[in-house]
């Protein structure tokens, strides 16, 4: 008897298993974005207004009338940011509607995981902010774009501006710099840059790794306390951040000498803390948190009094949000520029888009025009470099809202750039792949 | 009716030794495998094989080498996941650093690799039992973690710490399409089950399973436990060793340690906790039942609400994901300890004397 109900539940299932596999018909003039997003586990309280802004920003192209006509269309899928999850939510969307036409992971992890795919399938992996350093180099990463901002550049900008407030670069001799990071490639991607302005500066680099998810550091904040180091650079994700700061508060190490990157300076990281997280700085991938800019309006206007928007209205225009309605408007500014190029009005596939996203160029002007003045600054990206802008700013949490305390930095391309030849040559030996030329980008 | 041995006489003891002994079970796997190498290919799509079944076949290549040493020679181990990692680690090594390394080459030298660091953590064995052993395997767990994390050779100076190998060249054979790496996958999963149904019917499985039920007994009648639990850690190594060198070349490309973290022993353990210990096909129930239910449960769920005209968030849809899985694993312990593969054989017993039951 159990087993015979076994057996129709198991031939029920195999049912339902053929039904979702059955791929629907597309309409031709949608253009198709996979969206991996985690509102679940340890990482979700930032993954979810990423994913709200996201999502936001292509349902305001639709509002706006699409790309010349060409609506955007979507699918979530939950990866929980584990690696494998994220890998099978890909090869679920990548073909749906007509094929993906870009995929952004936002995880190091499944990052590294899709770069491997990337060139067989021929869908562009948009990085804004994450992923290899290295994958600027577009000869080498093909179909990698950490746009607007990668790790050694982040890193470089901190030096920078630690050097500033010191009094000049040179004051960096004999100081030493503590890097709380999360004990992943995520975490460990600025240690190359660091060690090498250390050589550069003759500062010290005291590394200090945190377990994943990052709830217990009270050794890590002791070993802060013995080493008293001058600076304390946070590379966390996540319940890591908050408990990092709140650890800080706890040792006594002061907030301000504190500087996260850009995934450590959004508001759930310093919101639960409060005043303890007063004096807390945090570098800004260019934008920070953005009430006030006319895009943020418009999305409210069109989206949120209607009650078509993602998530809660309160947190439109947040820092990760923001980041999320970036990531998202770089995509369909690449849909933009690709169409002008195959045909305005027309979809646009996987290797039309990397052709997009190499020759994207966005003037002062284009970003006025969709609302983000004052947000961000221009960006310009080639076949090589597949950055496109170093600009970074730093901004303060004064208790209640983040604010801008810095100018604008761009990250030293002396230092940089010899150290993106140095590991994407390495990658293109371990991988055998040849890098293109610039006749091969003209293709 | 069709499962029955009435009228089989087997006049040699050669025919009574065979690995599956009766002709039906002899058919039914040879179409079984024949199925799975011609049929499936031309059957499913890429999704299908990338997404699922190529992790499925490298997963249960894992499991069945964690049931060779739980199930068979009853050592508990909770190291299964590092025994992957050395076993990827060294064949990436072995790839890098000697030229014209052939790729198979490399992931069978990382197997060994595996062995051998699998009888040097499994040397605590001969002490300790149960508990106090999973414990010591655990030991080995965060030694190579740590060891992959931190001491840079390994990972040949890379600056995060993740290493990226090329496609598998086998012979002339380049494999990178989806089919093939089901192919290659499938293949080696063939070999190596093949490998452990005739070790585990042989002398040495037999001293495994006498170790397993009683020590003691098995010391008095002339087992030497160091030889038998030794070479069952270095036996079941050895498979975890290859399937974590094939974790990294074939599934992913590219790793980091994470990849071969604690979370991967624990599902090892539970598969074939749950797959049936001590039993070859366990390992497959239970590599099916921790990799392929969670996909679809989070398929299915959006479809099911959809039925009812509920828009379900992919939120709510993890959440409930997670809330049946786990009541299926506390279901499944309950109605069978033994886990699915008793199951099956239960079906099978049942099907002996179907359809005129006593």
């Amino acid at each position: 008897m159990k087993l015979r109900k076994l057996a129709v539940a198991a031939s029920l299932a195999a049912i339902g298993l053929s039904a979702v596999l059955t791929t629907p018909a597309y309409a031709a003039e949608e253009q198709f974005f996979p969206v991996l997003a985690y509102r679940t586990g340890a990482y979700a309280p930032n993954g979810t207004p990423w994913a709200n802004g996201f999502v936001d920003y292509l349902k305001l192209t639709n509002a706006r009338g699409g790309v010349n006509g060409v609506k955007m269309i979507w699918e979530e899928c939950e990866t929980g940011y584990a690696t494998d999850r994220g890998v099978e939510c890909y090869e679920r969307l990548k073909g749906k509607h007509g094929g993906a036409t870009a995929v952004q992971p936002l995880s190091t992890g499944i990052t590294f995981a899709l770069t491997e795919k990337a060139p067989v399938d021929k869908i562009p992996v948009i990085t804004a902010g994450y992923g290899r350093s290295e994958s600027q180099n577009g000869a080498v990463f093909g179909w990698n774009f950490p746009l607007v901002g990668t790790y050694w550049m982040g890193a470089d900008v901190l030096v920078q501006h630690i050097g500033k407030k010191e009094g000049g670069l040179d004051k960096l001799k004999g100081k030493k710099i503590a890097l709380v990071y999360h004990d992943s490639p995520y975490g460990k991607e600025p240690i190359a840059l660091l060690q090498e302005r250390a050589k550069m500066h003759g500062f010290e680099v005291q590394l200090l790794p945190v377990a994943h998810p990052g709830v217990e550091q009270k050794a890590t904040w002791l070993q802060v306390r013995q080493s008293k180091p001058d600076y304390v650079f946070l590379w966390g994700w996540g319940v890591m951040n908050s408990t990092s700061i709140k650890e800080a508060q706890a040792t006594g190490y002061p907030r301000d000498k504190m500087y996260g990157v850009w995934w450590s300076g959004a508001e759930p990281d310093v919101k639960d803390v409060g005043d303890g997280a007063k004096g807390y700085n945090a570098l800004a991938m260019q934008h920070g948190a953005e009430p006030n800019s006319k895009v943020v309006k418009e999305i409210l206007e069109k989206l949120h009094a209607k009650g078509q928007g993602t998530g809660p209205k309160e947190e439109v225009g947040q820092v990760l949000y923001m980041r999320g309605l970036i990531s998202s408007m770089l995509q369909v500014e690449a849909v933009r520029a690709a169409q002008g190029r195959f045909g305005k009005g027309k979809r646009i596939t996987g290797e039309q888009m990397r052709w997009g996203l190499e020759n994207l160029n966005l003037d002062q002007k284009a970003l006025d025009g969709m609302g983000l003045a004052g947000v961000m600054r221009p960006v310009q990206t080639s076949c090589l470099d597949h950055m496109g802008s170093a600009w970074a700013r730093v901004h303060t949490w004064d208790g209640k809202k983040w604010n801008f305390t810095s100018d604008w930095y761009q990250g030293d391309e002396k230092v940089l750039r010899p150290m993106v030849m140095l590991a994407s040559a390495k990658y293109a030996e371990e991988k055998k792949i040849k890098p293109r030329t610039p006749e091969d980008c003209k293709k | 009716m069709f499962y029955r041995e009435n009228g089989q006489f087997k006049t040699s003891y050669k025919a009574d030794q065979q690995a599956f002994a009766i002709p039906q079970d002899r058919w039914a796997i040879v179409a079984i495998v024949a199925f799975a190498f011609i049929g499936v290919p031309l059957l499913v799509d890429e999704y299908m094989f990338r997404a699922i079944l190529v992790p499925f076949l490298i997963l249960s290549l894992a499991a069945l080498g964690v049931n060779i040493l739980v199930g068979y020679c009853g050592q508990i181990t909770l190291g299964a996941g590092a025994s992957m990692a050395v076993g990827a680690y060294a064949a990436y090594n072995f790839m890098v650093r000697i030229d014209g390394m052939p790729a198979l080459a490399a992931i069978l030298l990382g197997g060994l690799m595996a062995a051998l660091a699998g009888i040097v953590f499994g040397a605590p064995s001969l002490r300790v039992r149960g508990l106090y052993l999973a414990v010591a395997t655990l030991a080995a767990q965060f030694f190579w973690d740590w060891a992959f994390l931190r001491i840079k050779w390994f990972t040949n100076d890379s600056s995060s710490g993740s290493v990226s190998v090329p496609d598998i060249n086998l012979l002339g054979w380049t494999i990178n399409s989806p089919t093939d790496k089901y192919l290659f996958c499938l293949g080696v999963l063939v070999v190596f089950s093949v490998m452990a149904k005739n070790l585990l019917r042989g002398n040495m499985g037999r001293q495994w399973m006498a170790i397993r039920d009683m020590d003691v007994a098995a010391t008095v009648i002339g087992i030497r436990p160091m030889y038998a639990k030794l070479t069952a850690f270095a036996v079941s190594s050895f498979y975890l060793g290859v399937a974590g060198a094939l974790w990294g070349f074939v599934n992913l490309g590219s790793w980091e340690p994470a990849a071969f973290s604690i979370d991967r022993s624990l599902q090892l353990l539970f598969m074939v906790i749950i797959g049936g210990m001590g039993a070859i096909s366990g390992s497959f129930f239970g590599a099916a039942f921790i990799v392929i239910l969670p996909i679809f449960l989070n398929q299915m769920l959006p479809l099911i609400g959809g039925l009812f005209g509920l828009e379900v968030s992919i939120a709510l849809v993890s959440h409930v994901e997670f809330i049946i899985f786990g009541s299926l694993i506390v279901f499944f312990l309950i109605v069978e300890p033994h886990g699915i593969a008793r199951l099956w054989s239960t079906g099978r017993e049942k099907l002996r004397l179907w359809p005129f039951p006593h």
